[in-house]
């Protein structure tokens, strides 16, 4: 039998060498039952080479890379009072960082000078947000803005919300000064956008905690290291968004442009970048939602804010004050979304809307202007103004309520919990990784590379065999395995239920509204608050740690699927109803085939999105490479090991990322 | 049109406002005696808050005490100890108030960059071990020898812990020997990193309350225990030395003195904020006591040192003297 069996593999996989069978058909048959080859093969050797090999690592031991990474990381700091590379360059980063944090806290966050309060106190921001938002975009949005604002005060975090967000605009404009022009760049010309995208990579899926200590090494405690921290996470989506604006500009536009005697100046000005507008206000969204997903982790390094009552909630298990603390970055970030979002459809509105209103519009401004400098007078004089009225009585309300519903979970579905939990851990979860972490590393490796030619083509090959050789010299290969049969096993339950509600988002317009607002809040909601009842309801376990990153990654993948079935031509389903298919048949035959292209999206983005809560799981029970994460944040002399975690964890997004993107290329040609 | 009619009445709303609004108080109209001009003596005052509430409650009583009776201004920083320590060197922490063991970063900053001094120990004492919830404890009373673990191993398996017992460890920061224990002493035990605190606790709190079988890592004095009343293991007693190798250990955790570390710089600052801290020392319970009120009874840590100073006015007169 078994000889039998492996036969195939081995034909199968030279195959590959020769030029592709002419027809397509024909090839995807060929290619799953490769793919299958491949994986009964490696049962086999499995079953033989059980243990061998497997590079298991125990927590506290350490490789020689990990050691020199410690001297590395010793050495900087012992003489950062006498490096030039310190006292000309990151000191004085630094410091110019430092003071624009400072300052716009002084605006309205922190007492500033011998005043006992900020100099824009509450009545002043809230006109201000009112006003901007209605400058740049429409009325209901600043509307929105000013209820948002509002709620965020009755919450009883005024001046938490307030700390947040001049952090997060810190960032965001910090982020922006680097991102646009290099973003602009990477748009014009195709050399440079490769030698980016890479850096944008590894910035992306990099755990920040890897880089808080060190940062904090370079640019001290404070302020000035959380927005530089929140920079680094938040820059990339501008610098790519825009870059994709600049390029998907028509060509035939600039050639006109050009024909007309523009210089590359002239066409990058008036032509190419108000052209693009629209697409990277998307981009400057982008990067104000994930500074604000940064809000929680800066608070370890002592960012003032929402995170930092969302820890110390933590710490004592009290849920509601977190979910408290959690709803405000919520109600903060739906409020920046829909003004940002709003702001990119502007002008095209507002064109819409006919003249009249247009011609009063300048008017209007000022007037508003007016308003609003009145407002933040009298915030700034008054101290009704200027210190938010009332107890915050909403907040503990919110806190009573959020506790309550916990607690009534926690008793009432922990027995349903547990065997769901024990039939998955044991069902998929422990063989798999058994299979992954005690097979030989050499056999997983070349199966991975096996399944990466067949899926994506000798490139993606290439790549996988990189990452691979990569993974065996961070020294954490055997965690490196079974974060991936977590992550793995996390991805299949996303896709189940990106697929089913997906499909259902897509084919009703009616469930997609009821059903966005609860998916927006599940990705902006910081992870630590959920943590205590999932462990509650869990246990300290990886299936814990599978639950939270199924929160934060199935609603991507549920949007993306529900626009891929959205998309399905209408004609295509009529005719397929014509011929008498029920919906399971128009669903199973029909959407689903022909939004396939959003299928393979779909799971390349769960992936990615799911490797990125490795480290929270790490916090819950998941072990692995997110415990060596944070494990290397709290302790020196394991500094060198979370930092070869931490590039473990990038490998992994890398080379998934090539091998789903050059699968999705494939399937869709 | 409709428009400007919206921003005119918005417009005269606001001047209505203003009139209204002349009489308020306004900011900065009492100036308080505890502002910047008596904070001269002491000035600012760098506390590193380390992220576990028996820390918080050391912070919140002599943050209190520095700054109602010594009128300093004092800085709270929240941070984990491996960046606490960091900061002595770069003039932003000045005291780390309750250090367990931590050798190494001892080396390293005390013996090696000088940039840090010990200011003595806290009066708490740190005990480290191996803890069972209350109602196993009660059921069967064997337990808490470790001699009887292996005979109990089934019962503590998990779905992680791959056939063994379950050996539940939190947070990477603690201070741990307990896989080479689990080694050393022949337990049929696999350790398990649940990887926070707030996991070990929830962990404690579910086995409490639905009789569940958990054995691991817990440290005293801690506020969890006045909910959960844990009840420690015994493992081999610990003779000084028997821990000299961190590999071949078998011995129970020593009784940790925990002690305050300074920066050099602000041990020779003559601030009264350093003598406070110098002299700064109480008991397990009055770190509980305060510790309870921040994480059971929900009062924010300045009521809750306010709370604790109040009622023991002498122990606190004693460190300002």
């Amino acid at each position: 039998m078994t000889v039998v069996m492996e036969k195939p593999g081995q034909p199968g996989q030279t195959k590959q060498a020769e030029p592709p069978p002419p027809v397509a058909p024909v090839r995807r048959i060929s290619r799953s039952m490769v793919v299958g080859a491949i994986l009964v093969v490696w049962l086999v050797l499995f079953a033989v080479l059980r243990g061998k090999q497997t590079l298991s690592l125990a927590a506290a031991d350490l490789t020689d890379l990990h050691r020199w990474l410690n001297d590395v990381n010793d050495s900087i700091g012992a003489d950062r009072n006498s490096n030039p590379l310190f006292l000309y360059g990151f000191n004085e980063i630094r410091l110019v960082i430092d003071n624009l944090v400072t300052f716009v806290q002084d605006l309205i966050s922190q007492p500033s000078g011998d005043r006992p309060l900020p100099q824009i106190g509450w009545l002043g921001v809230v006109g201000l947000a009112g006003y901007v938002s209605w400058a740049v975009a429409n009325w209901r949005v600043a509307l929105l803005a000013v209820a948002g604002f509002t709620f965020l005060g009755l919450q009883g975090l005024w001046q938490e919300s307030m700390d947040t967000l001049s952090l997060t605009l810190s960032a965001v404009l910090v982020a922006l000064l680097f991102a646009l022009p290099l973003g602009v760049w990477a748009g014009l010309s195709e050399r440079a956008n490769r030698i980016v995208t890479p850096f944008l990579d590894f910035m992306q899926t990099m755990p920040t905690f890897v880089y808080l200590a060190p940062l904090t090494l370079f640019f001290l405690i404070g302020g000035a290291s959380a927005t530089i921290a929140t920079v680094i996470y938040a820059a990339p989506p501008a610098i790519r968004i825009s870059a994709h604006a600049i390029r998907s500009v028509p060509a035939t536009t600039v050639e006109a442009a050009a024909s007309m005697g523009a210089t590359r100046r002239q066409s990058l000005l008036k032509v190419l970048l108000p052209m693009s507008k629209r697409t990277v206000v998307m981009g400057i969204n982008q990067t104000i939602m994930a500074a604000l997903a940064m809000v929680t982790i800066a608070a370890l390094i002592d960012a003032p804010g929402l995170g930092k009552t969302v820890v110390q909630a933590l710490q004592s298990l009290d849920v509601g004050t977190a979910f408290n603390a959690g709803l405000a970055i919520v109600v903060m970030a739906i409020v920046l979304d829909r003004v940002t979002t709003a702001a990119s459809g502007r002008a095209e509105a507002a064109r819409r809307s006919g003249n009249p209103l247009l011609k009063w519009r300048r008017h209007l401004l000022v007037a508003g202007g007016v308003v609003a400098a009145v407002l933040v007078y009298l915030s700034h004089t008054y101290l009704w103004a200027a210190e938010f009225p009332g107890d915050g009585g909403t907040g503990s309300n919110i806190a009573k309520a959020a506790d309550n519903v916990t607690t009534w979970a926690q008793d009432n579905l922990s027995g349903l919990t547990n065997g769901f939990r024990d039939a998955i851990t044991n069902g998929l979860l422990n063989p798999f990784q058994t299979l992954l972490t005690d097979s030989p590393w050499w056999l997983v490796g070349a199966a991975l590379i096996g399944i990466a030619v067949v899926l994506g083509g000798w490139r993606a090959g290439v790549t996988t065999a990189v990452c691979v050789g990569l993974l065996v010299a961070t020294g954490v290969w055997s965690d490196g395995m079974t974060t991936l049969a977590s992550t793995l096993v996390a991805t299949v339950l996303v896709m189940l239920l990106g697929v089913v509600v997906g499909v259902w988002m897509g084919r009703s317009a009616l469930v997609d509204r009821m059903v966005r607002p609860t998916l927006d809040a599940a990705q902006v909601m910081p992870p630590f608050v959920y943590l205590v009842p999932f462990l509650a309801l869990f246990g300290a376990t990886r299936f814990t740690a599978i639950v939270a990153a199924i929160v934060y990654a199935a609603p991507v993948a549920i949007k993306i699927i529900a626009d891929g079935v959205r998309t399905v031509p209408a004609t295509t389903v009529e005719a397929a109803t014509s011929t008498g298919c029920n919906t399971w048949q128009i669903i199973t035959k029909v959407q689903l085939p022909m939004a396939r292209s959003a299928l393979t999206l779909a799971t390349n983005q769960g992936l990615i999105y799911v490797l990125s809560m490795v480290v929270v799981g790490g916090l819950v029970g998941a072990g692995a490479l997110g415990y060596d994460v944070v494990a290397g944040f709290s302790q020196g002399q394991l500094y060198g090991k979370g930092l070869a975690a931490g590039l473990a964890i990038v490998l992994l997004g890398v080379m998934f990322d090539r091998i789903t993107q050059a699968a999705a290329r494939r399937t869709s040609n | 049109m409709a428009r400007h009619w919206r921003a005119g009445a918005a417009g005269l709303a606001v001047l209505g406002l203003t009139l209204t609004a002349c009489g308020g108080a306004k900011v900065g109209d009492s100036s308080e005696a505890g502002g910047s001009g008596s904070s001269g003596k002491c000035g600012t005052f760098n506390l590193a808050v380390n992220p576990w509430v028996g820390y918080e409650a050391d912070a919140a009583v002599v943050a209190y005490v520095a700054e109602h009776d010594l009128k300093c201004k004092v800085t709270k920083k929240d941070l984990k100890e491996e960046i606490a320590w960091q900061g002595f060197g770069t003039g932003e922490v000045d005291t780390v108030l309750e250090n367990w063991g931590h050798d190494d970063l001892k080396k390293k900053y005390i013996t090696q960059q000088k940039t840090a001094v010990e200011a003595g120990s806290t009066g708490n004492k740190g005990i480290i071990g191996w803890y069972v919830p209350p109602w196993l404890a009660k059921a069967h009373p064997d337990i808490t020898d470790w001699k009887n673990l292996n005979k109990y191993a089934a019962e503590f398996k998990t779905s992680e812990s791959g056939g063994k017992g379950q050996l539940l460890d939190g947070d990477p920061s603690y201070v741990t020997n307990d896989e080479a224990l689990v080694k050393n002493l022949k337990l049929d035990f696999k350790v398990v990193y649940a990887g926070s605190e707030t996991a070990l606790i929830q962990a404690y709190r579910n086995a409490e309350k639905n009789k569940q079988w958990v054995i691991g890592y817990f440290y005293e004095p801690q506020w969890f225990l006045s909910e959960v009343p844990l009840v420690k293991v015994d493992l081999p007693a610990y003779k000084s030395g028997c821990d000299a190798d961190a590999a071949k250990v078998a011995c129970d955790y020593p009784v940790y003195d925990l002690d305050k570390i300074v920066s050099a710089k602000f041990a020779k600052s003559g601030s009264p904020a350093y003598d406070l801290v110098k002299k700064f020392n109480w008991t397990n319970d009055d770190q509980n006591t305060v510790a309870k009120y921040i994480a059971v009874d929900k009062m924010t840590p300045d009521a809750a040192a306010k709370k604790w100073v109040e009622a023991n006015r002498d122990k606190v007169d004693a460190w300002i003297k």
